[in-house]
């Protein structure tokens, strides 16, 4: 019922299935309307890393070393807890250069370098190519199969008699060439990205899990009655219970160990899985359901595969039928047509997928990082010259495909028999774990030089060439035995799968163990013993500052001129000038520049332009084709440098920038309050004014009364005139005393007021006072008292202020005393520490609290100045105040209202004074 | 824009706890024989450790806030 016609027919189906997804995918991607654009098409494209292997092979795996199959799945499972450091920064790195290929990073990384992406990509493609094989022979394999159904048969007639044309899975893959071609080089895109392709491998995904779990559920609970029942039987059976554990004889912990090491870093760089989970990649949150959807996934494609492994080995138990076809072969011996179908499908579909995608990101590879850069060097191909590359470029990566198909299927042929399939692909996974070093160190450590990560890639190659690709040509008899037995030329130390005598390894591991340590080793090594060139430290710190720096950085490391219409053309050879004058329109919107007003083009242009090149023909090429029209002043590794101090600079300058921000404000705030001391002493000057105006009125008023009083009563009584005239004597003595006062002050103030300072003896100053005022005294009938010692030490003062003082003092005491007879003054002269210091002592009313804070201040009377009439200008005070602050003295009141008021000033002795009052004495003495 | 914070640093330490559960010795402990219903013990705890981890790791990722 399964005619070969049938199987083909469901075949052709099922591609154009596929094709009719990625037309779809690719229509709404140019409306716009992405459908790969939400993160369950993102993880269901990263199952791209289940194929063939996954599909046939795991279960082959199982059969032999039971649950060893698992750490190619556990590997990924843990490295997706990393993928939110890794992953995301490789993602950023990738679309701010417009990286497009796994060796495009690792050139782009170490300063741009063709050579190092030619090795990566040689690499890349000779490493990929068993993995290639490994789906081709499960392609053929599966086919010759399910072809002889219902028959079970081992297609023993696989072993081709001719090569090529009389061989079937060479026509497969042609087949899959062809599709690939169609999938992936129908057109050139900047980006590299393919929305229809990943649609079309996504549904791959969904295809190959349902049909693995079809058949997984149909063995476990068709064949047999569920999971316990098949262990049970497999307990019983003796072939196959130590499966069930993790013996000696299935594998040791250092096989799990390496292969579960193998498996994380395959999964960031196989180069499909490079393609589909950074260049494809949507939007970089689409990682966040990735890194566990994927997972997921990967544990839901592997619970069925130990109860189909022990199902079949326990139902083959002949040993006659391969493990690797359990999934195939256990629904053909029970008749089960469709689910046989449906197995092969789901085989197809995983084979397929892989292919697809592995031979696209490797032909971009080779095209732009190995073909590119070689005919762009060859002058005589005058490529340079070529108005549109962009055919040749398709040209170049359709080529690539078809020699890429050919190279698995000779791999297939001269060594895929030797082999299982888990096995072919394990060589495959040793081969990408090369780039691991060059990669994660380049985006960790800015230290990685060019010449340490070629020397790195290249004795890694090597190791792995010699100690796992030529030990499967010896195994498959295209080498002699000779070479894995006795070693190379006889050479036993050098007995590639016992290296220098290490045994105890599987292969896998002795590989990995030696390749990585040439690897990690000239790597580091070769990079600590030099200094990295000027664009290798630019490139250096774009990648790994990558999460600090903004995509446009690029330009920062260039200098150069160029002119637009020469960059346009440029573009528009590789890209088809219709594409490179949107381009430049698009740029031209985004910066709001008037375009074709410019001519020279700016190095933000001129970085754009280069990145859309670096997107069609990798970043290496990218550089030459700039440069090739660009006058380019190369960068000194200080300039370098000197750009990267820049960026720690503006940290500086913001930090000072806040610094000064706080100085600014500090300033801000002094002088608001010197503006209210100003806005204060200006309200003072007005009270000072309008009180000196109010204090002149009030004599001047009386004077003027007095004199009309005279000049309009000629009659008036003599007596009656001569005390007016009195009054008004009196009264133009007070103004003329007032006016002296205010000039006093404001001489003093203003320091202008001269001053004749000599040594004086302070006991004269008072003696001559007293008598001076005894007067007073004797009308008031106060009693004066003296108390002074018997010398004092001279002090340096002006005689006549300090007299003036003193003056004040006396007459205030003897106009506040008390007028009854009782009144008593008294005054004391004494020496302190570094002072001489005077009292007057009155027994008058006394100041109230309050007051005694005023009545140093100008026109501040003491007593209701409204009901009675002054005693005195309100100056007299703060005069005295005034001048004794100038001796470098203090003047001050103790009083009790109702007791007595107490006056007291001190005049610094000779050794205590300052030297400002040194200055003013030698000017007073001059 | 995603940001690794501190939901990061519990992915990387999700990491490290699953390299160590899933690598001898851990594993060997369960790794000798026995069944939990009918299945072999090692094969229970591995399926387990490895959907703890993927639940953890939906838990750490899907959760709100930083």
């Amino acid at each position: 019922m399964l005619t070969g016609g049938l199987i083909i027919l469901a075949s052709f189906a099922y591609v154009g299935l596929l094709f009719g997804i990625a037309y779809y995918g690719d229509k709404r991607a140019d409306a716009g309307r992405s459908i790969i654009a939400n993160p369950y098409i993102y993880a269901l494209s990263l199952a791209v890393y289940c194929t063939s292997w996954t599909f046939y092979g795991s279960v082959g795996r199982a059969a032999t070393s039971g649950i060893g199959f698992l750490p190619i799945y556990l590997g990924p499972t843990l490295m997706a807890a990393l993928w939110w450091y890794v992953m995301l920064k490789m993602i950023r790195i990738s679309k701010a250069n417009r990286i497009t290929s796994i060796a495009d990073f690792i050139a782009s990384r170490y300063g741009k370098s063709q050579t190092l992406g030619g090795l990566v990509t040689i690499i890349a493609v000779i490493g990929i190519v068993p993995y290639i094989a490994l789906q081709l022979k499960a392609i053929s394999t599966s086919f010759a199969i399910i072809r002889r159904y219902p028959e079970v048969a081992m297609p023993a007639d696989l072993h081709r008699a001719q090569l090529f044309l009389g061989d079937n899975t060479f026509y497969i893959a042609m087949l899959l060439a062809a599709f690939t071609i169609l999938f992936g080089t129908r057109h050139l895109d900047a980006t590299e990205r393919h929305e229809g392709l990943v649609a079309a491998v996504a549904f791959e995904s969904l295809v190959k899990l349902v049909a693995f779990i079809a058949v997984g559920l149909f063995v476990t609970y068709g064949m047999y009655n569920g999971f316990a029942d098949i262990f049970d039987r497999a307990e019983a059976t003796p072939a196959v219970n130590n499966l069930l554990v993790f013996s000696a004889e299935v594998g040791n912990y250092m096989t799990w160990a390496s292969l579960t090491f193998l498996s994380m870093l395959a999964i960031m760089f196989l180069p499909r899985q490079f393609q589909v989970s950074i260049v494809e990649n949507v939007d970089e949150r689409h990682l966040n359901k990735a890194i566990w959807l994927f997972p997921l996934y990967l544990l839901a494609i592997n619970i069925f595969v130990l109860p189909i492994a022990l199902g079949g080995l326990m139902h083959f138990s002949s040993g006659n039928i391969d493990a690797d076809t359990f999934v195939l072969t256990l629904p053909i011996s029970e008749q089960q047509a469709w689910l046989a179908l449906v197995a092969f499908i789901g085989g197809l579909s995983a084979a397929t997928g892989m292919v697809i995608v592995e031979t696209i990101a490797l032909s971009t590879m080779v095209c732009n990082d190995l073909v590119m850069p070689a005919l762009l060097r060859m002058k005589w191909l005058r490529l340079n010259e070529r108005v549109d590359l962009s055919g040749l470029l398709l040209g170049i990566r359709r080529g690539a495909i078809v020699v890429i198909l050919v190279l698995g299927y000779l791999y297939f042929a001269l060594a895929g028999e030797a082999y299982a399939l888990v096995s072919i692909g394990l060589i495959s996974f040793s081969a990408v774990a090369q780039f691991a070093p060059a990669i994660i160190g380049g985006i960790y450590w800015k230290g990685g030089t060019r010449l340490g990560a070629l020397c790195g890639l290249a004795a890694g190659f090597v190791v792995w060439t010699y100690t796992l690709l030529l030990p499967s040509f010896a195994k498959s008899g295209w080498l002699p035995m000779s070479f894995l037995t006795d070693g190379m030329l006889g050479i036993e130390l050098l007995r590639p799968q016992q290296l220098f005598g290490l045994t105890g390894f599987d292969d896998t591991t002795h590989c990995l163990f030696w390749s990585m340590l040439a690897n990690i080793g000239c790597y580091v090594g070769v990079s600590l013993l030099q200094r990295p060139s000027a664009a290798e430290h630019g490139q250096a710190t774009l990648f790994v500052d990558a999460l600090k720096y903004t995509p446009a950085a690029g330009s920062q490391f260039w200098r150069g001129s160029a002119s637009v219409d020469e960059l346009r053309a440029l573009l528009g050879r590789f890209l088809g000038p219709e594409r490179a004058r949107e381009a430049f329109n698009a740029y031209a919107r985004n910066h709001r520049i008037e375009s074709g007003q410019t001519h020279a083009a700016n190095p933000d242009l001129v970085h754009y332009a280069e990145s859309l090149l670096a997107g069609t023909i990798g970043s290496a090429s990218a550089r030459i084709m700039i440069a090739s029209v660009v006058q380019e002043e190369p960068l000194a590794i200080d300039e370098v440098m000197h750009i990267i101090d820049e960026a720690s600079q503006v940290l500086a300058y913001s930090r000072q920038l806040e610094q000064k921000s706080r100085e600014l404000e500090t300033a801000t705030n002094e002088l608001r309050m010197a503006n209210q001391r100003l806005q204060e002493l200006d309200r003072m000057k007005d009270d000072f004014i309008s009180t000196v105006t109010h204090e002149l009125r009030t004599p001047l008023t009386s004077i003027r009364a007095f004199s009309e009083i005279l000049n309009d009563n000629p009659e008036l009584e003599a007596q009656q005139r001569r005390k007016f005239l009195g009054i008004i004597i009196k009264e133009s003595e007070r103004l003329t005393r007032l006016i002296n006062q205010v000039l006093d002050l404001a001489k003093i103030e203003s320091g202008n007021a001269e001053w004749h300072t000599s040594d004086i003896d302070m006991r004269e100053v008072i003696e001559d006072s007293v008598s001076a005022t005894s007067q007073l005294f004797k009308e008031n009938a106060i009693e004066l008292e003296l108390d002074l010692p018997d010398t004092v030490p001279v002090v340096t003062a002006d005689r006549d202020r300090l007299m003036q003082v003193m003056l004040n003092l006396l007459s205030n005491a003897a106009k506040f005393c008390r007028t009854d007879g009782t009144g008593r003054v008294r005054i004391s002269l004494r020496r302190t520490a570094d002072a001489l210091q005077v009292d007057v002592a009155d027994n008058g009313i006394g100041i109230s609290e309050a007051d005694q804070k005023v009545i140093f201040e100008k026109f501040r009377q003491v007593g209701d100045t409204l009901t009675a009439k002054p005693q005195g200008s309100g100056l007299g005070l703060p005069i005295c105040r005034q001048i004794i602050g100038h001796f470098g003295g203090k003047l001050w009141v103790r009083s009790r209202p109702g007791v007595g008021a107490t006056f007291s000033f001190t005049i610094p002795l000779a050794a205590a004074r300052t030297e400002q009052h040194d200055a003013e004495r030698a000017r007073g003495v001059a | 824009m995603v940001r690794p914070g501190v939901k990061g640093q519990r992915l990387v330490a999700l990491f490290l706890l699953g390299g160590l559960l899933l690598n001898y010795p851990l594993l060997d402990l369960f790794a000798r024989g026995g069944e939990i219903f009918g299945i072999p013990v090692l094969y229970v705890y591995v399926f387990s450790v490895w959907a703890l981890l993927i639940a953890l790791m939906a838990i750490i990722v899907e959760t709100r806030g930083d």
